[in-house]
């Protein structure tokens, strides 16, 4: 079982740390992994990616070019991977920012306004963590929250701990949206 | 067993350095190998050791020569336009007999090029880069927990033979995070009684030179050190060979561009077509052994490659042409995908071994 | 009663100097520094590219010989090995130091690396045959200046205490000469303060040294020493340019 994520969107929408979180779980969970962001200058403003592979075998290629999970903040994004995703692949796409709809009929596609719900909940700049918590739960890697809550303890900075909490109802949202 | 860590694999390669017991390191900003000198600059200060930003790629690797002189574990790090800079050190601390250790993040070029990866330096690395006679040892990392133990053994392979040795990575392995284990280095005596630390009036004194102007004096340091290089090319070469056994086309690859060749590898075998890969490790010394053994048995060979085409000269001598040899390329800092790999391998598996 | 002798930290090797040159005379003010501080057995010197190239046969300390123009690089690294037992010092000459050399010399001072450097500076290139070098006077006739160096077309000679001086980052910069008894005296009272100044890791100090090339003046060594008087030493005043802690004091 092999799972490919590509994560895309504007830079400083947090895609790379949702991929990080992803990481560490399938880490902790024994599962092979590797993440992969894109460099350079779209690290400055323009658009941002992030490949991550979880697998139970070992990964060869880092560079997800066909996902079958597709994660999307923003438009250009959008128009970009959409055609790359697997056939039965899923496509979550932050519908605050993304108007339009996923064209192809042979992938599932899921709309999170998560940009909108941080912003009413106050936790601005968490909207990539809503659409993680809404991904594990369409993979049924939710089930287990003790494990969920575990990996992000890893992964949130020592020096901003009450990033914790707030990421943890992140992903919740998300899971329950 | 330490436990894993998720790290970026420039990350990964400074934590293993200071593990390694290297406490200085001297470098100059370039992307995309940046994050070894913002780690190095956070650790380095906290264990008693240097990191300093030096003024130029030049005076890095001359403050990397004069910590070399002293016998201390030392290492710079850059990335392509950085590493031609460099390239008068590296003749110099290759000419003087003094261990370091060179990391070059590849990034496309000539000239400025790009930032994205690239595996374009094969020549440079391998073949010279800077004036004289001379080798670098050149390990090629291809997942983030090599990054880490390459670079300890070269720290090892670099004392125990007096020569540089150079982390050939690309941009794809510095930036990559994966798990990874920093394990424990071995224990090992290296003698260094040719360092300069002071004659503390016990010893005649100490001289780190690469000048002889005598010819006869010069060209018996070269013979010598050649026997030196002779000795590292039949024990140092390494490889990973992967499915391999019953392989009638040989893939070769390194660092991320062998990942990539995996993927295209194991769809290939789908289809039956019976196919594998030597990796070498070690891209110097280049293991002729290993390649030579592969041309026995497969009918073709297959260079994958991040660049214009340059390990697959080193392949062709290695098997002393007798069978032909293809090239998977994109450069410029595209990386092959394993569909374009694919497709070769195919061809060449449909041709049996006939490249037209 | 032994009244004169060899300094210990100099090596028995011959030097291999042109008659009438005053590198020899240096060379043996760095040795008798050296012998009086106490500080041979912890004393490395990097020796450049250029007629001092062959320096490190002959001190008697640890020697390393470095790249043209990256004595400074080279000295970072080995005091930064074991600042506090290293003594370090390079020797260099003006297209070494002020010419090829120029951003290692200027970011050591500013980076206050507690270093001594001995800067020779005898306005040519001596070891390649007597070029125009960064300190060649105007209107110096040399091999590459035919005609006399003509400022408009190579620029103006560098200055290099001067320059320095401008920097908050030197701890001690002075230029002496050669030429006579009384320069020599004070010459070597300089060069000994710039390694006792590391001694007593105050910082970098640099000691430049007005010197002579006879041969490639294309002068008697007599002439070249007076011609030290008469053109360069009026380009290139003596004096302190920056001695920080005597600042501190006064």
């Amino acid at each position: 079982m092999t799972n490919e994520y590509l994560i895309a969107g504007f830079g400083g929408q947090g895609l790379l740390f949702a991929g990080k979180f992803l990481v560490n779980k399938g880490m902790m969970e024994g599962k092979e992994v590797s993440w992969l962001p894109s460099y350079g200058p779209e690290m400055r403003g323009g658009t941002a990616n992030c490949s991550v592979i979880i697998s139970d075998d070992p990964v060869g290629s880092p560079i997800v070019s066909k996902p079958n999970v597709l994660m999307v903040m923003n438009l250009p994004s959008l128009d970009k991977y959409e055609n790359d995703v697997k056939a039965g692949g899923k496509i979550f796409v932050d519908s605050s920012l993304i108007e339009r709809k996923v064209q192809r009929t042979d992938v599932e596609a899921f709309y999170v306004p998560a940009t909108q719900m941080a912003s009413d909940a106050g936790l601005t700049g968490l909207a990539n963590m809503i659409l993680a918590g809404k991904i594990l739960k369409e993979l049924g890697e939710f089930e287990d929250e003790e494990a969920v809550a575990a990996s992000l303890k890893k992964v949130v900075s020592v020096k901003h701990p009450e990033m914790y909490e707030k990421n943890l109802t992140a992903l919740k949202m998300g899971r329950d949206y | 067993m330490a436990e894993k860590v998720l790290m970026k694999g420039n990350e990964a390669i400074a934590e293993a350095a200071i593990e390694a017991g290297c406490r200085h390191y001297f470098g100059y900003p370039i992307t995309p190998q940046t994050e070894v000198a913002a780690y190095m600059s956070k650790r380095m200060p906290k264990i008693g050791g240097t990191f300093l930003q030096a003024e130029s790629e030049i005076a890095a690797i001359n403050m990397v020569y004069g910590v070399a002189s002293t016998g201390k574990r030392v290492m710079t790090s850059s990335s392509s336009p950085g590493i031609s800079l460099k390239a008068e050190g590296l003749s110099y601390l290759a000419g003087a007999d003094l261990p370091a250790l060179v990391v070059n993040v590849q990034r496309g070029g000539p000239g400025l090029g790009g930032i994205q990866p690239s595996q374009s330096d094969y020549f440079q690395a391998t073949k010279g880069g800077g004036h004289g006679d001379y080798r670098m040892i050149v390990l090629a990392p291809a997942s983030v927990q090599e990054m880490a133990d390459l670079t300890m053994k070269g720290f090892d392979l670099a004392d125990k033979y007096r020569m540089t040795a150079m982390i050939l990575a690309d941009g794809t392995m510095g930036q990559m995070m994966e798990p990874v284990e920093i394990k424990k280095p071995e224990n090992q005596d290296f003698d260094k009684s040719w360092a300069v630390t002071g004659t503390k009036g016990q010893r005649a004194h100490n001289i780190v030179n690469s000048l002889f102007l005598s010819p006869e004096v010069l060209e018996k340091t070269n013979f010598e050190r050649y026997e030196r290089y002779a000795m590292i090319e039949e024990n140092e070469a390494m490889a990973e060979r992967y499915m391999m056994d019953d392989a009638e086309i040989c893939v070769v690859a390194f660092g991320i561009a062998a990942r990539v060749a995996k993927n295209a590898i194991v769809e290939a075998r789908k289809s039956g077509i019976k196919v594998g890969l030597i990796r070498p490790i070690t891209l110097w010394p280049f293991p002729k052994k290993e390649l030579a053994r592969a041309a026995e048995s497969c009918h073709s060979f297959l260079s994958v490659e991040l660049s214009m085409g340059q390990m697959i000269e080193d392949i062709r001598l290695a098997i002393d042409c007798k069978r032909p040899v293809a090239l998977c390329n994109r450069a410029g800092g595209i990386i092959p995908s394993p569909e374009e790999v694919y497709a070769k391998i195919a061809e060449l598996a449909k041709n049996g071994g006939c490249d037209k | 009663m032994i009244v004169f002798e060899k300094p210990k930290a100099l090596t028995d090797v011959p030097l291999h100097y042109c008659p009438g040159c005053t590198h020899g005379i240096v060379h043996r003010l760095v040795a008798e520094v050296i012998d009086e501080l106490g500080i041979e057995g912890k004393t490395i010197g990097v020796a450049p590219v250029g007629c001092s190239v062959m320096a490190y046969d002959y001190f008697a300390c640890d020697m390393v010989e470095a790249a043209h123009g990256r004595a400074p690089a080279v000295a970072t690294g080995i005091k930064r090995a074991d600042p506090e037992n290293h003594i370090v010092f390079t020797y260099q000459g003006d297209g070494d130091l002020a010419s090829i050399g120029t951003a290692e010399t200027v970011h050591a001072a500013a980076r206050n690396e507690n270093i001594t450097i001995i800067f020779i500076n005898n306005a040519i290139y001596g070891m390649t045959g007597g070029q125009m070098a960064p300190t060649s006077l105007p209107g110096q006739v040399t091999q590459t200046s035919p005609y006399g160096r003509d400022v408009k077309a190579c620029g103006f000679p560098i200055r290099v205490c001067e320059m320095l001086a401008t920097l908050d980052g030197p701890e001690y910069l002075e230029r002496v000469a050669v030429n006579n008894v009384k320069n020599v005296k004070a010459a070597k009272k300089a060069i000994r303060k710039a390694f006792q100044n590391q001694v007593e890791g105050k910082g970098f100090s640099l000691v430049e040294v007005i010197s002579s090339c006879p041969t490639n003046w294309g002068m008697t060594p007599q002439k070249a020493l007076e011609w030290i008087d008469e053109k360069m030493i009026p380009h290139y005043p003596l004096g302190v340019y920056k001695d920080r802690s005597a600042a501190k004091e006064d």
